[in-house]
């Protein structure tokens, strides 16, 4: 509305928020509709991250082997990212003009092409290729459509929703399902196709109409003179009642009193519906939106000129740090949206101990819907924020700009914050694992990759000096006592997290430690225990094989995990440490358990014999944050897990605000001292409640 | 006797500076049959459930014994009365001699004239004679009016002074219930409330039995100037088939015996979306304004074909170029938009509408597995465009294999069913 004549006039601003990383971008694919044109582009960005100097170390290089000075430095390292902008075809000139000017080198472009499809493919393919030197290479609009639609319904959790016009919530996510096919795709673009989708080359179009958002658009602004899709979009949501009664009342003559066909108006307005007949729920058809519906076409085209997205080898991961949130849009001047999805090396999948992996829902709760949780874990992070800035701005100490980006750091997650108070639903079901992960990834894209580094590192060195003196006292207990004390020692541990305000506060005193921690366990019966079934069973039949899912640096790994997982090698079990892939508060990462694991084995011999017989391997997850998302796995790790017979979740992101519920088809332990004084009370218990869940298969059974 | 007579005359000459707009029957339903019909949540439903609530269409006001001359059955649906009624042309005398003079009275008017005022209107062409009802053989008139007159209407009879003997009239149509009151109130005039879609069922079998060249279709409807009506043989006792009934909004039925039908489908965008529309885009008043309109149009102008976005067919998916792929698609464009005429607006209206039509009894068709879809209603009424797009989308999407039929009384079946409801034939 704004902007009437010449849409060549509007300045793009220079500090970008969109159009990002436009510099390294190597290919390009471009979805051209009636009204909205949606560009993606495959580009890597370059991320600090620590390096551990031994990381490489063992293969090549023996004399360094006991070199105990392991080392870090930042190295950078190139991250695959894809991008996807979206905005209004009239301006295309202007975004082609932007594009062709940032691209560095365009040598390199000759000869190479661009994946077009959309409507407008044919009619802007020459202006294409005068802006941008790429051939354009037309792709088919619907085959596309299917592809993205595929790619998005794998790839990002919480994509497909359902609508509840007065429902509570409003925004039914649906969790990730194995099982994506058969679904039906009612594309609903300037005409509605239906398509019909079995697998991903298996699909027919069964059917359509010519009147769809086209007919909308242009019976909208032959009817109220609206100039825009999006001004007609405004109209249509403030004329509710009072214009669909109006609309009514012409047509059948004032005798029919209902909402008429305005709420269709709306619902075509959000564009694709994607009913999906479950496999689990036979008959029964669902009306399914997609957060990322306008994208689905671009995705298409990009993924049919691509080897970089290949399913088999890598995986994706929508970056919240970069996306706009559902239709709330980013704007300077006019609307533009985009979406970030970063590529992870390997393919992710489902843990195959999950009992049933179509119903697994990570998140014990769900902020979407329960109000209470979202208003205290909502305001709960954006009080404890001024944590993560400081140490974020500690850990780069030799850094002039560690305060400018802590400071922007903060401004952006307050901003998504007031977002999500706003519209909760804005970036898929609101968890607090969704709200950590976000975390991260803003502090990861203002260049703080670890802040907790040297912090970890500190409590690291600090806990294995006591290490050997937790050793000897445990192994004075006989062997029913010394089963019980080291879940006491694993709870003592992960009462130390620097993730949890309450003992955030405890810690910084300094005077906190291990037997201080040990001490106050509160008295059993705890919250949920079963400490008894657990050493009973411990005692006479040892594991063969077991998983555990560790936690925090420090007391947490050194006093209270390894001590068991010590016990447990004595036993004869192997023994799988599962860490993090990437750094996420104290948590322990793949890398720094490696150079631990080395640490304490030059301390205990049995742990030196575990690790040398490989009997005690450390594996990486996949995941980058406090919690644990069961459905993304490493593959490498979801094939060791086959034959476990035991997995043990330790910690509150892993086993409280995660994976509580979860059920297995093997064996279960979940750990985890609660450190947050709401949660607790909302479980029913108090500050430092103990969970202590021990759930046998056979037993269930 | 002359309350009828008065009644006529008075509408004939009063109030309708409207003429007749079209469209039969809204989506109605009946709360009694709704088991036998497939609920869905569409708007239309929520409708008809709305209006069907707490009444019974069931009641038999005749107990049983055939109801004193004149017979009528009206229809009032959403824009349109439909009026049908009954002259015997058999020599069995009336048993008063009051019936005997308000009968020829009022057979003297209603078949003198074809035009009450501006608004009533009796289709000659449509006139069924020898026709059999509760063993009296006569003649069927065929009487349409703007439902927007009923209150005039009313007014007049009312002033004419409506006595008491003539008590009960069958009625149907979303006006059995709106104007019940009134009626009962203004006239002492009971309505007898059939259920809609019972008695279109029933009129539409009764016709279609009745007369030899009720159906038709259109033949090579895919060349338009080649394309012409050719009578069809309806085989009316081999069910099942499919009616589209086609008024203010649509309603779908699939008809699998003489009592045994359900509704599996409807839209709120019909008829009345269709007049609607187009008067708030070209200023027109009337359906036949809007039709005249349509027929000097060209919706090529404001849709946007296949070929308009591929420059071509979208051979893939085996779409032609010619096909329109976003009704009123050119119309978001300033350039195109100075570019069309009333005419071109009224025709995408009309197009538009009877596509989306086409496209829900196409699937209903494929869903049922049924092959002859019979569409009626008064938006078909001078409206060849509709009932050759229509031919044509069951023809080519079905490769032949749908066969759409039309029905000469295209608007008049819920009135004639209506006015059977007391002929034990048709009970149920």
């Amino acid at each position: 509305m704004e902007e009437k004549g010449n849409p060549n006039s509007i300045k793009l601003p220079d500090t970008l928020e969109v159009f990002r990383n436009l510099k390294n971008a190597k290919q390009f694919a471009i979805d051209i509709g009636g009204s909205l044109t949606k560009i993606a582009y495959y580009s890597t960005v370059s991320f600090r991250r620590v390096y551990y100097a031994t990381d490489n170390l063992n293969k090549n290089d023996d004399k360094n082997k006991d070199d105990k000075n392991d080392k870090f430095v930042y190295t950078y390292s190139e991250q695959a990212r894809l991008h996807f902008v979206k905005f209004e075809t009239k301006y295309i000139e202007n975004c082609l003009d932007f594009i062709g000017d940032n691209l560095v080198n365009s040598d390199e472009r000759k000869g190479k092409s661009i994946k077009a499809t959309g409507g407008g493919a044919y009619k802007y393919s020459k202006l294409i290729q005068d802006k941008l030197g790429l051939k354009v290479d037309k792709e088919d609009e619907l085959t596309c459509l299917i592809t993205g639609c595929n790619f998005l319904l794998k790839n990002i959790s919480d994509e497909a929703f359902v609508y509840n016009r007065n429902g509570s919530p409003e925004y039914e996510f649906q969790t990730a399902d194995p099982h994506v096919f058969p679904y039906m795709l009612v594309n609903i673009g300037s005409g509605v196709s239906i398509l019909k989708v079995e697998s991903d080359s298996c699909y027919e179009r069964i059917g359509g109409t010519a009147t769809g958002g086209g007919t909308f658009w242009g019976l909208g602004t032959l009817l109220t003179k609206a100039k825009s899709f999006d001004e007609l979009l405004d109209l249509a949501e403030k004329g509710d009642h009072r214009k669909a009664d109006m609309l009514v009342k012409d047509i059948y003559g004032g005798d029919y009193e209902t909402l008429g066909m305005h709420s269709d108006l709306i619902a075509s307005s959000f564009g694709k519906i994607c009913p999906r007949q479950n496999a689990g729920t036979k008959g029964t058809v669902q009306s399914l939106f997609l957060r990322h519906e306008g994208y689905l076409g671009a995705i298409g085209a990009f993924l049919k000129g691509t080897e970089d997205c290949d399913g088999d080898k890598f995986s994706w991961l929508e970056n919240y740090a970069g996306s706009g949130s559902n239709r709330t849009q980013l704007s300077f001047g006019k609307r533009v949206d985009q979406l970030e999805l970063d590529r992870w090396e390997s393919p992710l999948t489902f843990c195959p101990l999950l009992k049933d992996p179509s119903s697994y829902i990570p998140d014990t709760v769900d902020l979407n819907s329960d109000k209470e949780a979202r208003e205290y874990w909502l305001n709960c992070f954006e009080e404890s924020i001024e944590n993560y800035v400081n140490y974020a701005i500690a850990s780069q100490p030799a850094s002039d700009t560690a305060e400018k980006r802590a400071a922007m750091f903060k401004e952006k997650f307050i901003s998504r914050v007031q977002l999500l108070k706003i519209k909760p639903f804005a970036y898929g079901n609101l968890t607090v694992r969704g709200l950590l992960d976000t975390i991260n990834q803003c502090l990861k894209e203002f260049d703080f990759p670890d802040p907790y580094l040297t912090q970890k590192q500190t409590e690291n060195e600090y806990a294995l000096t006591c290490l050997q003196e937790r050793l000897e006292e445990l192994d004075s207990l006989d062997l029913e006592e010394r089963q019980k004390e080291l879940i006491m020692g694993v709870l003592a541990g992960n009462t130390f997290d620097w993730g949890a305000k309450e003992t955030v506060a405890l810690m910084k005193t300094g005077e906190f430690d291990f037997k201080q921690a040990r001490n106050r366990i509160p008295a059993r019966p705890w919250l949920i225990d079963s400490l008894d079934q657990w050493v009973e069973k411990i005692c006479n039949k040892p594991y063969k094989k077991i998983a555990i899912f560790i936690d925090n640096s420090g007391i947490d790994i050194v006093l209270g995990i390894l001590p068991l997982a010590r016990e447990m090698l004595r036993q004869g079990s192997r023994i799988i440490l599962c860490a993090n892939s990437a750094p996420a508060l104290n948590d322990v990462t793949h890398s720094e358990l490696v150079v631990l694991l080395r640490q304490i084995a030059t301390i205990c011999p049995i742990i030196s014999k575990g690790l040398d017989e490989g009997k005690l391997k450390s594996m990486e997850t996949a995941q980058g944050g406090p919690c644990l998302d069961l459905s993304r796995l490493e593959r490498e790790l979801a094939n060791e897990l086959i034959t476990v017979d035991l997995i043990i979740l330790e910690g509150m992101g892993r086993a409280v605000h995660t994976n509580i519920d979860a059920e297995f088809l093997c064996d279960c332990f979940k750990l985890a001292i609660i450190k947050n004084r709401w949660l607790a009370k909302r479980l029913g218990g108090d500050m430092f409640s103990v969970v202590c869940k021990y759930e046998s298969v056979n037993v269930a059974n | 006797m002359q309350r009828m007579l008065g009644m006529l005359r008075k509408f004939a000459t009063g109030y309708g500076s409207r003429s007749a707009s079209v469209l039969t029957m809204g989506p109605y339903t009946c709360k009694e049959c709704s088991s036998l019909q497939t609920m869905e949540q569409s708007h239309t439903t929520v409708i008809s459930n709305s209006l069907a609530n707490g009444m019974s269409m069931h009641n038999n006001h005749f107990n049983g014994k055939i109801p004193p001359m004149p017979w009528f059955g009206m229809d009032i649906g959403g824009t349109l009365s439909k009026l049908v009624f009954f002259e015997p042309k058999d020599s069995i005398t009336a048993q008063t001699e009051d019936e005997t003079q308000l009968l020829s009275n009022v057979t003297k008017y209603l078949t003198k004239n074809s035009a009450y005022g501006k608004s009533g209107h009796r289709d000659a062409h449509q006139q069924m004679d020898n026709v059999q009802i509760c063993n009296r053989i006569g003649t069927l008139h065929f009487i349409r009016f703007p439902t927007s007159e009923m209150n005039n209407f009313l007014d007049l009879s009312k002033k004419k002074g409506m006595a008491a003997s003539v008590s009960t009239v069958c009625a149907t149509g979303g006006g059995a219930f709106k104007f019940e009151d009134i009626f009962k109130n203004e006239l002492n005039l009971k309505l007898c409330k059939c259920d809609e879609l019972d008695s279109l069922i029933r009129g539409l079998l009764f016709t279609v039995a009745s007369n030899n060249n009720e159906c038709y279709f259109w033949s090579q409807c895919t060349e338009d100037e080649q394309c012409s009506t050719q009578e069809y043989t309806f085989q009316y006792n081999k069910y099942p088939f499919i009616v589209v009934n086609i008024g203010s909004g649509v309603s779908v039925l699939a008809v699998y015996g003489p009592n045994n039908y359900k509704r599996i489908s409807g839209t709120s965008i019909g008829g009345g979306t269709f007049l609607g529309l187009c008067s708030l885009l070209t200023g027109c008043n009337t359906f036949d304004e809007a039709i005249e309109l349509a027929a000097n149009g060209d919706n090529v102008k404001v849709d946007k074909l296949v070929r308009d976005i591929y420059g071509g067919s979208y051979s893939r998916f085996g779409l032609p170029g010619e096909l329109v792929a976003s009704s009123f698609g050119h119309m978001n464009s300033k350039e195109k938009r100075a570019q069309v005429s009333r005419e071109d607006l009224a025709r995408a209206t009309l197009v538009t509408i009877t596509n989306n039509i086409a496209s829900i009894a196409r699937m209903c068709a494929l869903n049922e597995r049924i092959d002859r879809v019979c569409f009626v209603g008064n938006f078909l009424r001078v409206n060849p465009i509709s009932m050759k797009l229509l031919s044509h989308a069951m023809d080519y999407w079905s490769n032949g294999s749908q066969k759409a039929i039309f029905l000469n009384h295209e608007g008049y079946f819920g009135a004639i069913g209506c006015l059977l409801s007391f002929d034990e034939r048709f009970k149920e």
